[in-house]
């Protein structure tokens, strides 16, 4: 949350009162439409409820429920799982693509990046229900694998205890690897070139100069796109969703989902909010922890 | 300075990254164009037809439009008005009121939609265009506020002196000289904000239930998938259609739609 540099540090615009009638309907539908139900859920966490009858107080037992509950305690792991998927790879191989197409012109360059840059706009639903065909027992993962010889690693992807959860954060990898890219190659746009000839003469290769000067002119960007990637892994829903609901056995269960399926499906509303309540301190810290992080490396 | 060997390996890896991105999307319109009917032989634009009238999507994809614009709509004016507040005007509280706005940016609708969704079915509100629109909205505006206030803070301070000295108030400083100056960043907002709403699932998942005939898009794909598990052809088609309108839209105005998402997320 970097506040941009005030002009000669006067407050922004005259004291006027009647900024509060131009804020007012904005704040007003926020209010209600956001903030309270946010407190709702703050309130509904320390009940137990079914969604119908009266509930029951239970004080912190639905936040120990979460500690101590395997069922609770696994979409968590789960997600920290995504993370590995959605964010370390995507930052991993966009460094390297950022890296190599930084450093030669190339005609056509427009093009990838809108082509790289596509799966950002597509529905989420979309492209889990593409994903899903692909991961099809008769799909055709099954069918490059047994064309190269590999019939033997042939498998029902998502049906796959071991497999399911990878599978769903390989389509985050897809999902997130372009916009990374584009993020670092804006970023690095920016860095002089004084600066690589710099290096170029100090007798650095490829990667070495880029380690040394296009790395660290990142840092910002590489903060961004971790908030970015991690927040999506943390609320991986739609996908989840449509491609695995969950399964097999609990094995793809995430926290949004865990939300949905105890709200609307085994009426635990309570402990739905838990998880939710849990989810968004979780991003919140996570979004804050890693702006300080990259604040202070700054300095 | 780079020779001929690094160029192609540049090209291999670029070809190969735009290859795995885009090879999902090829494969589901390669499967949109099958015959639907085992047996069949041939390719076909059959089944945009039928997913389309038969399949339901022609109301999907309208409710989804409807959803939509109306978000667009009512998230860019408040925003307008609010970043104009934020951005140029100080009034005590101001800092606090916005850092709260900002809270939005993070909080995930998971967390919003539960207590809604009770709260909603406690007054009949469910299964109504407003039971999608409002929550949306209120979203929305945590990013609109932010963006617009940016950009009220980046114009110039003259432009507002000039107007105030030629006797304009508030009011028409912001419709007559603020806005038609800020034109791209109302419509790179607008942009941004009109493929969240109409890629969300979520909200659409828990506040339609029964009434079917107001599934948006997403959602309406979303059950279609679940009922016909063999009509792979149909299925592709209907991903196809709700895919199509952010896709197009991004195809012809994509130079906002990245420098949004790169501003949006450096500047939050």
């Amino acid at each position: 949350m970097a506040e941009p540099s005030r002009r000669t540090g006067a407050p922004p615009g005259e004291p006027r009162l009647v900024g509060y009638l131009y804020a007012l309907p904005a704040l007003l539908v926020f209010a209600a439409f956001l903030l309270w139900p946010i407190l709702r859920a703050v309130s509904l966490s320390f009940y137990e409820w079914d969604g119908l009858t009266q509930g029951t107080w239970v004080g912190l037992d639905n936040y120990l429920a979460v500690v101590s509950d395997p069922t609770l305690r696994a979409p968590f792991v789960h997600a920290l799982v995504l993370v590995l998927f959605f964010c370390v790879a995507p930052i991993g191989i966009g460094l390297a693509l950022a890296g190599l197409m930084s450093r030669v012109r190339l005609r056509g360059m427009a093009f990838f990046r809108t082509v790289i840059f596509l799966p950002q706009v597509v529905a989420t639903v979309v492209v889990g229900i593409a994903w899903s065909a692909i991961y099809a027992p008769q799909g055709p993962l099954n069918d490059v694998l047994s064309a190269v010889g590999l019939d033997g690693l042939a498998t029902a992807w998502l049906g796959d205890e071991v497999w399911a959860l990878p599978a769903v954060g390989l389509v985050g990898t897809w999902v997130f690897t372009g916009l990374c890219v584009v993020l670092f190659l804006a970023g690095l746009a920016k860095v002089p070139p004084a600066l690589y000839e710099a290096a170029r003469l100090d007798g650095a290769g490829p990667v070495r100069e880029f380690l040394a000067v296009g790395l660290p002119a990142l840092r910002g960007e590489i903060a961004v796109a971790a908030i970015l990637t991690i927040i999506a892994a943390l609320r991986t829903f739609d996908l989840v969703y449509v491609m695995t609901s969950g399964g097999p056995s609990n094995s793809t269960s995430v926290p949004s989902y865990e939300v949905y399926d105890r709200a609307f499906v085994e009426g635990e509303v309570g402990s739905a909010a838990t998880v939710a309540v849990v989810l968004t301190a979780l991003i919140l810290a996570v979004s804050i922890g890693i702006n300080r992080f990259a604040e202070r490396e700054v300095t | 300075m780079t020779g001929l060997p690094e160029r192609l390996l540049t090209y291999a890896v670029l070809v190969a990254a735009a290859a795995f991105c885009v090879l999902p999307m090829i494969e589901m319109l390669w499967l949109a164009i099958q015959p639907d009917r085992v047996g069949d032989t041939g390719l076909t634009l059959a089944n945009f037809g039928t997913a389309w009238s038969a399949g339901g999507f022609g109301t999907y994809l309208r409710n989804s439009a409807v959803v939509s614009a109306s978000v667009v709509l009512l998230a860019t004016l408040l925003s307008c008005l609010a970043g104009y507040a934020f951005g140029t005007m100080a009034f005590p509280g101001s800092s606090a009121l916005f850092y709260l706005l900002l809270v939005g940016l993070m909080v995930p609708s998971e967390a919003v939609v539960v207590p809604l969704y009770f709260t909603f079915s406690a007054v009949g509100l469910t299964d109504t265009y407003l039971a999608m629109i409002a929550p949306q909205v209120a979203q929305s505006l945590a990013f609109g506020t932010f963006w617009m206030r940016a950009y009220f803070r980046s114009t110039p301070r003259e432009l507002v002196e000039a107007a105030r000295l030629d006797g304009a108030g508030h009011w028409r400083t912001l419709w007559s000289v603020l806005l038609p100056v800020g034109r791209p960043a109302i419509f790179t907002m607008a942009l941004l904000v009109f493929m969240w709403t109409w890629n969300e699932f979520l909200i659409p998942l828990v506040m339609v239930i029964n009434d079917e005939s107001l599934r948006t898009a997403p959602l309406g794909l979303a059950n279609f998938q679940g009922q016909y598990t063999s009509g792979a052809a149909l299925l592709a088609a209907g991903s196809v259609l709700v895919a199509l309108p952010v896709v197009v839209v991004y195809l012809f105005c994509q130079r906002y739609f990245i420098r949004g998402m790169l501003e949006g997320a450096v500047k939050g």
